[in-house]
């Protein structure tokens, strides 16, 4: 039954002058400055983005702006560009991130949850690189690695572990990769942390005193206990997070410019050197759509997977 | 504390070896804890000593945990001498200036998606959501012709604008879970008493939604401030730049490994975030995790 | 100058299968005290609401005095509402929250502070006027309600459910200040609730609704002895009045073994019908030894309550087992399991068809 069968016939339609009480109309207008807003900053991007990555377009000379069907894409897909690899690099450093972070934050985070004396201080502090600007970690790390006066070799040498010599940045592509990784885990892994806290304080205290009566081990309480209701927070923890890993840039640039050679290059660095550097509109386009998609993908695989298997 | 924490606790007091080791063994957590906040910590520790180191020193490269002749001139050098000062201004500027938008219009939206009726509630509401979610780096590049064809390519009014990406979507959610937890009962109320719903807002709501507000606009300046993308691919002349970028900028190509120097632009550009999380520690978390997790 | 009528009012809301309120008529006389009582979702608080402005209204119009109310906001109405949550404005003391409406009105902040004193009193609520509605107690909070609405001397006061989150002492106490309240200050008042003793207890006329429909406005006296059909018989007066279907006899109506006279009227607008329903109140009923001309029933509970005792059990009608409810003499009460008699008085008994449910005869 519509709401246009229900409406009384002799309802008046004519007033609306002095209703109290918006209705839609209004709604729409307040929530519409913030609604524009982001559109104009994703979707009218996405869809030129759409529409370019078909075209030969260059800003500075003009290109021919011309319809050049997937020349682009294939241009993304092909080895010689190395798009593929920088493709192939962000994804192999996206599972690699995201498992040390998660492990690493719940870790935290369960430490975090037993009730202690300074809990809160210690909360506090972790989170501080978070909040910080991402090239702030960057340049921290930099700082660190510095083969001579660097804080990490220091340790290293002091705690007479090998490897305190390492040039860590801008030698090989795998030392380069692990500093890369430190800088990324210290910022995010507090959020991580952040983030199952909460979902772990979220479960009700009597579970856990059901499972200590029931004779639970510490492994089973977790595994019986803890995993399954914290497992809300653990999926919006690694959407958020194997996005965002996916989408790293800011230390990339900061850190290595994605050396040595090419070696750190990740795709939306690729993105950023083909719109803003080399000028290659129509190929920065065609990267930002291959970008779009992942991003769905992965956003739709855990969209399945949180789908709860009671 | 349980009976048996008292039980144990009164087992493992004192002083001998073994009820010591009893101690450290039982507090095992709390150790834990400490050195992993120690290892979060280190880094910006690290950073703030040598940032006080004089370059001679640092040459030297003699200092671990604090410099002989520990002195501000870096400071003074990299705020004055180098022009990083102005740059930090123009942070300020545009943190400040994207915060203002968004609490803006991050109410509206979340009140009129909280109270009023209004069909595709949802898909609106998803919609700022999702944005909250789009790859950054590939917005850069439409966004930089339609900043040049309006004339604002090298302006913070571009960066200000872009950077609502990052603050709205957050920001609404926010506010949409406050306004639909005030109860609407309140506002009534107040018309009943003679206000218009504008006055209720003001003289009722307004108050009560404070906190919420305060919160959003501390998130908000904190991820408008760490903006590095916008700015280094819509500002160009060094004087625009903010602080992230000028940091970099000055690091790569003027300090180079005079890291002492560096330290102390990072010190500067981390200082006010730090500052924010300190003080407004709770709110922040309460923020963060009070939609999150659904 | 302040009647209240409802004229053919109707609320919709749109995608509902039947209005909340169905063309209620109902005219509040200046200075009275109406209860509006029904089940949850009679639409009581929705008229209600409709009333203060709060609601729209789809179709009918509401008169206040000569005005016509139908399409203003809350505050042009000169209504003062007490909320069933009270909706104190919590960032404000109690003093500020009673202040709050001569506030908006523009009223000097000296004459403000001595109206909330003198309203603070007469509630006694003088010691609390500093705190913050979060101090306060359920009945606290709840008075600094009536105070807000009090203090502007409005035209009318609405009153939704107020007492319903008090506790049950605290509730019939504040139920006479209430009622004392309203007599002193002569203010036009609707109430709304869902406890039929606070609508009985309290109101100068009570309108009885259900699903969205007004069934009777009348006294609490003639809606407990003359109750229009079988809804409001059920609904008001506790324990509930029975309900029992029986079959006619020539000059009444067949209770077990006892004929039930009825008066010529009520025979008349019988019209023909073999079974009607006869209403008769546990008080309805004289408990005899004698089974002649009483009705046979099989105890099977029975609660004392101090001054009076009620007697749950079976009898057999028209060869049904009929659940009846019979109010007795707490010092001879019958036990579990006993077989009393029960004989029914004629004037104390109400009839209904039992197609329809409304009252036949007068």
């Amino acid at each position: 039954m519509s709401a246009v069968d229900v409406a009384p016939a002799t309802a008046p339609r004519a007033r609306r002058a002095l209703r109290w009480r918006p209705g839609e109309r209004t709604g729409y207008a307040m929530a519409s400055p913030a609604v524009i807003a982001l559109a104009a900053i994703t979707a009218y991007p996405l869809l030129w983005n759409l529409w370019t990555s078909f075209h030969d377009v260059d800003p500075l000379t003009g290109g021919t702006g011309q319809f050049v069907g997937l020349s682009n894409y294939r241009a993304v897909f092909s080895s010689q560009t190395g798009l593929l690899a920088a493709l192939m690099h962000t994804l192999i450093y996206m599972v690699v991130s995201v498992t040390v972070e998660m492990a690493l934050g719940l870790g935290i985070a369960l430490l975090l949850n037993r009730p202690m004396r300074g809990r809160a201080l210690c909360r506090t502090l972790i989170l501080l690189p978070w909040a910080v600007p991402t090239v702030v970690s960057a340049l921290v790390w930099q700082t660190l690695f510095d083969p001579q006066g660097g804080g990490v070799n220091y340790m290293l040498s002091m705690l007479h572990l090998p490897g305190s010599h390492t040039v860590w940045i801008g030698a090989t592509a795998s030392a380069t990769w692990a500093s890369i990784l430190v800088a990324d885990a210290w910022q995010s892994t507090p959020f991580v942390a952040l983030m199952l806290l909460a979902g772990l304080q979220a479960i009700p205290r009597e579970l856990y005193e059901a499972a200590r009566v029931d004779g639970a081990s510490a492994w089973q309480t977790f595994r019986g206990v803890t995993l399954p209701n914290l497992r809300p927070a653990l999926m919006v923890t690694l959407v958020f997070r194997t996005l965002q890993a996916f989408l790293i840039f800011d230390i990339i640039y900061a850190l290595t410019q994605g050396g040595p050679g090419t070696s750190t290059q990740t795709i939306s660095y690729m993105t950023y050197y083909n719109f803003i550097v080399s000028d290659n509109f129509g190929v920065g386009a065609a990267i930002s759509i291959v970008m779009v998609i992942v991003c769905l993908l992965i956003a739709g695989v855990y969209r399945v997977l949180l789908r709860p298997s009671t | 504390m349980t009976a048996a924490g008292i039980a144990g606790r009164a087992q493992t007091a004192g002083w001998r070896p073994a009820r010591v080791a009893a101690r450290l063994r039982r507090s095992w957590p709390s150790w834990l804890l400490i050195l992993v906040t120690l290892l979060f910590t280190a880094p910006f520790l690290w950073v703030f000593t040598h940032s006080l180191e004089s370059s001679a020193e640092w040459a030297q490269n003699k200092t671990v945990l604090w410099p002989h002749a520990p002195t501000l001139a870096n400071y003074r050098a990299v705020l004055f001498k180098d022009g990083f000062l102005t740059n930090v201004a123009n942070s300020v500027i545009v943190a400040a200036a994207t915060t203002a938008a968004t609490l803006v219009f991050g109410s509206l939206a979340g009140y009129a998606l909280a109270r009023l009726p209004m069909r595709g509630k949802s898909a609106i509401l998803g919609f700022i959501l999702l944005a909250g979610f789009f790859p950054l780096t590939a917005m850069i590049g439409p966004l930089f012709k339609v900043m040049s064809r309006l004339g604002l390519l090298d302006t913070l009014t571009a960066v200000s604008i872009s950077d609502l990406i990052y603050t709205l979507p957050l920001a609404t959610w926010l506010l949409a879970s406050l306004f639909a937890q005030l109860p609407e009962e309140i506002e009534e109320a107040a018309m009943v008493d003679g206000c218009t719903r504008l006055g209720a807002l003001r003289r009722v709501v307004a108050p009560l939604a404070a906190p919420a507000l305060a919160t959003a606009a501390v998130l908000s300046f904190i991820l408008a401030w760490s903006d590095f993308t916008f700015s280094l691919s819509f500002l160009q002349d060094e004087s625009h730049f903010t602080a992230p970028l000028a940091m970099l900028q000055l690091g790569q190509t003027k300090f180079y490994t005079y890291y002492n120097l560096t330290d102390a632009t990072v010190v500067i550009t981390a200082l006010p975030i730090v500052v924010l999380v300190l003080v407004m520690q709770r709110r922040i978390v309460s923020g963060l995790t009070g939609g999150a997790v659904k | 100058m302040a009647e209240i009528r409802f004229d053919h009012v109707s609320c919709v809301y749109a995608g509902a299968a039947r209005p909340a309120v169905d063309e209620l008529d109902l005219t509040v006389e200046d200075g009275e005290f109406l209860v509006i009582v029904g089940p949850s979702g009679c639409g009581k608080t929705t008229s209600l609401r409709m009333l203060a402005g709060l609601e729209q209204v789809s179709s009918g119009a509401i008169f206040m005095g000569e005005r016509d109310v139908t399409r203003l906001s809350p505050r042009q109405r000169d209504i003062a509402m007490v909320f069933q949550s009270y909706a104190l404005y919590p960032t404000m003391s109690v003093q500020q929250n009673i202040e709050f409406p001569l506030k908006v009105a523009g009223v000097p902040r000296r004459e403000r502070a001595a109206r909330a004193r003198e309203v603070a009193e007469m509630l006694d609520l003088t010691e609390y006027l500093s705190r913050k509605p979060a101090k306060l107690s359920g009945g606290q909070r709840q008075r600094v309600a009536m105070g807000r609405a009090i203090v502007r001397r409005p035209q009318a006061f609405l009153l939704d459910e107020p007492l319903s989150n008090l506790d049950a002492k605290l509730r019939v106490m504040t139920r006479t200040q209430i009622a004392a309240l309203q007599r002193r200050l002569g203010v036009t008042t609707v109430y709304v609730t869902h406890d039929q003793v606070e609508a009985m207890t309290m109101g100068d006329r009570v309108a009885v609704m259900r699903d969205g429909v007004l069934q009777q406005c009348a006294s609490p006296r003639d809606i407990y002895l003359r109750p229009c059909n079988t809804f409001v018989a059920g609904f008001i007066g506790s324990p509930p009045m029975n309900l029992l279907p029986v079959p006619t006899a020539e000059r009444g109506v067949r209770l077990g073994a006892a004929v039930v006279p009825l008066p010529r009227g009520t025979l008349a607008a019988l019209n023909g019908d073999r079974e009607v329903i006869l209403g008769l109140r546990p008080d309805a009923f004289e408990l005899t030894s004698e089974a002649q001309d009483a009705v046979e029933v099989h105890v099977s509970l029975v609660e004392i309550l101090g001054s009076e005792a009620y007697v749950y059990g079976q009898a057999a009608i028209d060869g049904r087992a009929t659940d009846i409810v019979l109010r007795a003499d707490p010092v001879d009460a019958p036990e579990h399991g006993a077989v009393v008699h029960a004989r029914p008085l004629p004037e104390r008994s109400h009839v209904f068809s039992a197609s329809t449910g409304q009252r036949l005869g007068s």
